[in-house]
């Protein structure tokens, strides 16, 4: 493992700031949360065990919800949900995104100008307004809110693989791998992929955040993932109508998100650095 | 400059074309049959056949489509079957409110991100700017509604200072205002942070000082002067974001702008309203965005396009 780490300078700048090993360690306590929530939730997340709205105790730590379910237990299974709705939709978003950003970048001319003017379509809905739109159409329910917000996420993907792809043609190696009878396919996995990994991954980084912000706030509407599923976003609407008796019941999940949110910003920023020594200061935006 | 001007209006006609494309496909693909939804609960066949024809629903989906670009391009959203009214005039109402809303949120970015970046640029690498640059990090990843609520039990319930809920003064204005723009807030803070950075090490900053102005003059009159481009360009195009964003914020505050219009319509399957509001911030959106291209272009003159 060491010699791994100090043979990749990406993973040693990582693994060297404090901030990004907090970033990382938070972020994949999350995803071991989402992996064995169920397994780890002391009660069942939809059955009604006891009175309603009691106040965190020894039994219940964040105590229980408008109907006497175990809001701790709900909360573990909802990082499941979160992370689900993230990374699906981030897929989504990286693939329909990887392709046509590629096609464009790489054929130009009118498969260049064509995919561009789609992509000026879908970045004239502004934020969470795409997927609105998309929920409008598919109905709400857990499958759908990962294809609206991914959708939300082609564009961007769009944009940013194509401008890699232009940058990364004008090299020479990629000309000489054409002379040498390199067909597209070959051209495009071998030699121009690899070049915009880095990129990738810390655009996706803040993609993961986005998408999930999205699916808090489209559950918290009552367009996401609907019941009995919970999420986090649907657990603060609720415990918002008991907002003064009972505040526990929406700032637990409340601070659940901020908190993944956060550590995935933070991450995304430290890959950006550790990736790009020039850009060292630069803090630009998470979209 | 002029040729520019053009060029940005020519590219404008797919885009809006593709805008009405969806908003239309979106709405009228919807499972149930608009004309049945359109004629009421208790319509008899024979008022829904008569709605069909009416509305041009038996036509054929282009037809239906040109038709229903024709009509938006001349100001014509159609009529909300459940609220009763034009939806231009719904949207209208909702427009002002929500304009209030971006405003104290525009204000309230520009008051607390902009010097907040400074700050963080000034003091680069102290315990300041460490501060700082977290307070914009929570800034934009703090999920806004969360926000909302936690100033309404801080403001409202508790301390009683503001309403949480209602409209009519500017007080009504102030939660749903901030909430709206603590993202933006973050993003303008991280993004004065870096563009001040880049300022600060240009050769005539150093000029400038070693010329023995002092230091505040040469951070406001040379630096932020020159990172000014950036800020005000993200200020600009961050006006999308906040009309998206109210989608959340009016719901926290039950404040009757166009983001709670469509939400509300999505809930009713009111397809004519949540058309027209998509359509509407999907069209402001864009041309503000016009807008910011072209006065950086005049601003810049660096920029030729």
């Amino acid at each position: 493992m060491r010699a791994v780490i100090r043979s990749n300078p990406l993973l040693r700048e990582v693994v060297g700031s404090r901030i990004a090993q907090l970033s990382l360690f938070v972020t994949l306590l999350y995803v071991v949360v989402a992996a064995f929530g169920p397994q780890l939730a002391p009660y069942s997340e939809i059955e009604m065990l006891t009175l309603p709205r009691q106040a965190p105790s020894a039994e219940h730590w964040f105590g229980t919800d408008e109907i006497g379910r175990d809001i701790y237990s709900r909360m573990l299974v909802s990082a499941r949900v979160a992370m689900t709705v993230g990374f699906v939709a981030v897929a989504i978003g990286l693939v329909f995104g990887f392709v046509m950003g590629v096609a464009a970048g790489y054929f130009g001319g009118w498969v260049d100008a064509t995919l561009m003017r789609v992509v000026d379509v879908l970045l004239a809905f502004p934020g969470i307004l795409l997927a609105l739109a998309v929920i409008t159409f598919l109905g709400p329910g857990l499958t759908n809110t990962m294809i609206a917000i991914g959708i939300g996420g082609i564009p961007g993907y769009a944009r940013l693989v194509r401008g890699e792809v232009l940058s990364v043609l004008e090299r020479d190696y990629i000309s000489a791998a054409r002379a040498l009878g390199a067909n597209h396919l070959r051209v495009i996995i071998k030699h121009v992929t690899p070049m915009l990994l880095s990129s990738l991954l810390v655009f996706s980084t803040a993609q993961l955040a986005r998408a999930i912000l999205a699916e808090a706030g489209l559950s918290y509407l009552g367009l996401g993932v609907q019941p009995p599923f919970p999420s986090w976003g649907g657990m603060i609407s609720s415990g918002q109508r008991f907002f003064l008796s009972a505040p526990y019941m929406a700032i637990y999940p409340g601070m659940a998100i901020m908190v993944l949110v956060l550590a995935l910003n933070m991450l995304g920023d430290s890959l950006r650095d550790a990736l790009n020594p020039q850009l060292r200061k630069a803090t630009t935006s998470s979209e | 400059m002029l040729v520019f001007i053009g060029k940005r209006m020519l590219q404008l006609i797919p885009v809006l074309f593709g805008v009405l494309l969806i908003t239309f496909a979106v709405t009228r693909f919807t499972p149930g049959d608009p004309a049945e939804l359109a004629a009421g609960e208790d319509a008899t066949q024979a008022m829904i056949e008569a709605t069909r024809t009416r509305l041009g629903l038996d036509r054929s989906l282009p037809v239906q489509f040109g038709l229903y670009a024709l009509r938006a391009v001349q100001g014509d959203l159609g009529t909300s079957y459940i609220l009763g009214y034009k939806v231009t005039t719904l949207i209208g109402q909702a427009l002002v409110y929500t304009g209030q809303l971006a405003l104290v949120a525009m204000i309230v970015t520009i008051v607390l991100g902009v010097p907040l970046g400074i700050v963080s640029a000034v003091r680069r690498d102290t315990a300041i700017d460490g501060i700082a640059r977290l307070v914009a990090l929570i800034g934009v990843s703090i999920p806004n509604f969360f926000f909302g609520l936690l100033m309404i039990l801080l403001f409202s319930l508790y301390l009683g200072w503001l309403p949480s809920f209602g409209t009519g003064t500017w007080r009504h204005l102030i939660l749903p205002g901030i909430t709206l723009g603590t993202f933006s807030t973050g993003l303008i803070a991280r993004l004065t942070r870096s563009s001040m950075l880049d300022t600060l090490e240009q050769d005539y900053i150093r000029t400038a000082r070693a010329k023995g102005l002092a230091g505040w003059v040469v951070v406001y009159k040379h630096g932020l002067r020159n990172a000014g481009i950036a800020i005000v360009t993200v200020l600009g195009l961050n006006l999308g974001n906040l009309l998206a964003g109210s989608v959340l914020t009016e719901s926290v505050f039950s404040f009757p702008g166009i983001g709670r219009l469509l939400v509300n319509s999505i809930f009713n399957r009111d397809y004519a309203t949540v058309q027209g509001a998509i359509l509407v911030i999907a069209i402001i959106y864009v041309l503000v965005n016009l807008l910011v291209d072209m006065l950086y272009a005049v601003v810049d003159p660096r920029i030729r396009y």
